[in-house]
């Protein structure tokens, strides 16, 4: 993206440089695959969190830093996919993999019906339209039968994965599971952002009207970016309640949809790593801080935010170019 | 029945004054103030701290809830919310969500995460029967305080030369400039105004609302609806919104409990998507 094209054949040249795999993302893979051997017991539960948050961050980055379409219910997504995934368990067949096909199949069709909602407005309606879907989610999953209400969807039954790895206590087949479904999604997503498509949308985030100008299709290339991360956190969903064996209210709290937009902020918008680096960043921070201050660390959180937005991420995380005057990023 | 409506209306009306300030910043400046509803609690713990440590009456504790929110609002727009407005939305979002945890859990370690009780004077309980119709005095007394502050803005907005000057500045703030207003003066002041009307709000409804660390995060939701479903064009637009609110909030609670807040969010996704600028909202300028 720095380097300036002048001719066609320089932007052809600048966009497949862009594409290409960087040695420090095989080294953040390694690293990825690497971190199952490293857990062991004690950890594994904490690093399947780590993961599920990070498969869900990377789906609002998708719409948030790619698309830039703002959303404060992404919450909604997620839950469909853990009550899809739990429900199905329960009722139909408590294979896994057939588990995540239903979630992610059913939080895609939640995401392609409810891209009409978010076409249209200005950021602020459409802030309160993905809060207000999720919210509205959320009470149905209070009030309905069969979603267990405020209690929660138990007895929920996972058979193991691929017939022969049972989901154990510590839940290392967990976070192997979690791992494998956030690489394959980063692998997708990947391939997504690196497409056309995928350039499309950075043209429509960035000026909506110049991208209508030249041709694209705003509001269908919108829809088709909202369903498919749509359907990535309803993967999300599905992992957390199959690995958990649950699926309660809390997959569709307004609290949900807050926190992994401050991951996303954290690990940085619009970069498919910073879902990762995010999830890690805020599962360490809130450990860090809850264990300090109990009652209080929602403060340091608050002004940790503060002081990253006044500072921006740009010169935080250099520090040698505090004292610097002059050009601010 | 109709003493429901009278208490959605009370409630209704609160939460106009609560969150005309934001409707205003939003207008202004287009930024989505997260932490608008920090300053009401700021205002509802002036009035519970000084009426509890000092002994001051209810009626005298007002007027300071609504200056000190408002020299609070004045100095963190100068200090903070300044340099943010060229940034985009979700630079916006996240740093007031900050001040937003900053301000709770402040105030939880300030003064204790209990819910606040407001002792009212004995003048304000009980309740009049005008035909029938059972009416609070206190939510009376809201209903008439809020009347006469929507009037006073109302008559501010459109009679003064200040107001003019903000109408302008909300319409184009470039030309507004242009034409020598001096926007940010503007902006400050109505700035802190409205952080100033939304600590009378929560002094007000400490009562109705409740108060406790976590105010801003609970009613954050509210006010944004209020202002999204009115539209921050014109005061009228909030105050209709305001009221609708609060009639549907206090009847679905009523009539339909186990829907909960079910028929609000429903109800402002339908209207949002009909009319995405707000009821009453007309189409930006830029």
């Amino acid at each position: 993206m720095k380097a300036t094209a002048t001719a066609a054949g320089g932007a052809a040249a600048s966009l497949a440089s862009a594409a290409r795999w960087k040695p420090w993302e095989w080294a953040l893979l390694a690293a990825l695959a690497a971190s199952w051997f490293a857990v062991g017991n004690a950890h594994a539960l904490i690093a399947n969190e780590i993961a599920i948050l990070a498969l869900f961050a990377l789906s609002l980055d998708l719409i948030l830093g790619y698309a830039g379409i703002v959303s404060l219910g992404h919450a909604a997504f997620f839950g469909i996919g853990a009550y899809g995934a739990a429900l199905f368990a329960k009722h139909v067949m408590p294979d896994p993999l057939a588990g995540m096909a239903v979630a992610i199949a059913l939080a895609a069709v939640l995401g392609a019906a409810s891209s009409v909602l978010v076409m249209r407005g200005s950021d602020l309606a459409r802030l309160m339209i993905t809060l207000g879907v999720a919210a509205i989610l959320y009470e149905l999953a209070n009030k309905l039968e069969f979603t267990g209400g405020a209690d929660g969807l138990q007895g929920v039954v996972i058979a193991p994965l691929l017939g022969r790895f049972a989901f154990d206590l510590y839940g290392r087949v967990a976070f192997a599971y979690s791992l494998v479904v956030l690489v394959v999604a980063i692998l997708v997503a990947r391939r997504i952002v690196a497409s056309p498509f995928g350039w499309s949308l950075r043209a429509i985030r960035d000026n909506r009207l110049r991208a209508a100008a030249i041709g694209l299709n705003v509001d269908a290339r919108l829809a088709v970016a909202y369903t498919i991360a749509a359907a990535m956190a309803g993967a999300a969903g599905a992992l957390q309640a199959q690995t958990s064996s649950f699926a309660s209210l809390d997959t569709l709290d307004f609290h949900r949809s807050a926190d992994v937009m401050l991951v996303v902020v954290i690990g940085g918008a619009g970069w498919l790593w910073g879902g990762v680096v995010g999830a890690i960043a805020f599962k360490l921070l809130h450990s860090l801080l809850s264990a300090w201050t109990p009652q209080y660390w929602v403060f340091w959180l608050g002004l940790f935010l503060v002081v990253l937005t006044m500072v921006g991420r740009e010169r935080l995380f250099r520090p040698w170019t505090w004292f610097r005057k002059g050009r601010r990023s | 029945m109709l003493t429901l409506l009278f208490d959605g209306v009370a409630y209704g009306m609160l939460l106009f004054i609560l969150a005309v300030g934001l409707a205003v910043t939003l207008g202004l400046m287009n930024f989505i103030n997260l932490a608008h509803g920090a300053f009401a609690m700021a205002g509802g713990y002036v009035t519970v701290l000084l009426m509890e440590r000092a002994g001051i009456p209810f009626l005298a504790t007002l007027p300071l809830a609504f200056l000190l929110p408002a020299i609070l609002g004045a100095v963190a727009e100068r200090l903070l919310y300044r340099p943010m407005y060229s940034r985009p939305h979700l630079e916006h979002e996240q740093f007031s969500i900050g001040l937003v945890f900053m301000a709770v859990a402040g105030v939880d370690y300030l003064v204790g995460s209990t819910q606040q009780i407001i002792k009212l004077p004995a003048y304000f309980q009980g309740r009049f029967e005008i035909g029938g119709v059972g009416i609070g005095k206190y939510r009376l007394f809201i209903v008439v305080v809020c009347l006469v502050l929507t009037g006073v803005l109302q008559w501010v907005l459109a009679r003064t030369r200040f107001g003019s000057r903000l109408r302008a500045a909300v319409d184009d703030p470039r030309v507004a400039a242009g034409l020598g207003i001096n926007v940010n003066t503007v902006f400050s002041l109505t700035f802190a105004v409205g952080s100033g009307l939304a600590g009378l709000g929560g002094a007000l409804g400490a009562e109705v609302l409740g108060l406790d660390p976590n105010f801003p995060l609970k009613f954050m939701i509210y006010f944004l609806i209020v202002v999204s479903v009115g539209g921050t064009t014109t005061i009228t637009g909030p105050l209709a919104a305001a009221l609708l609110l609060g009639i549907a909030d206090v009847f679905g609670k009523y009539y339909v409990p186990q829907l909960g807040a079910f028929v609000v969010y429903l109800l402002m996704v339908a209207i949002l998507f009909w009319r995405p600028q707000g009821l009453f909202g007309r189409a930006a300028a830029r």
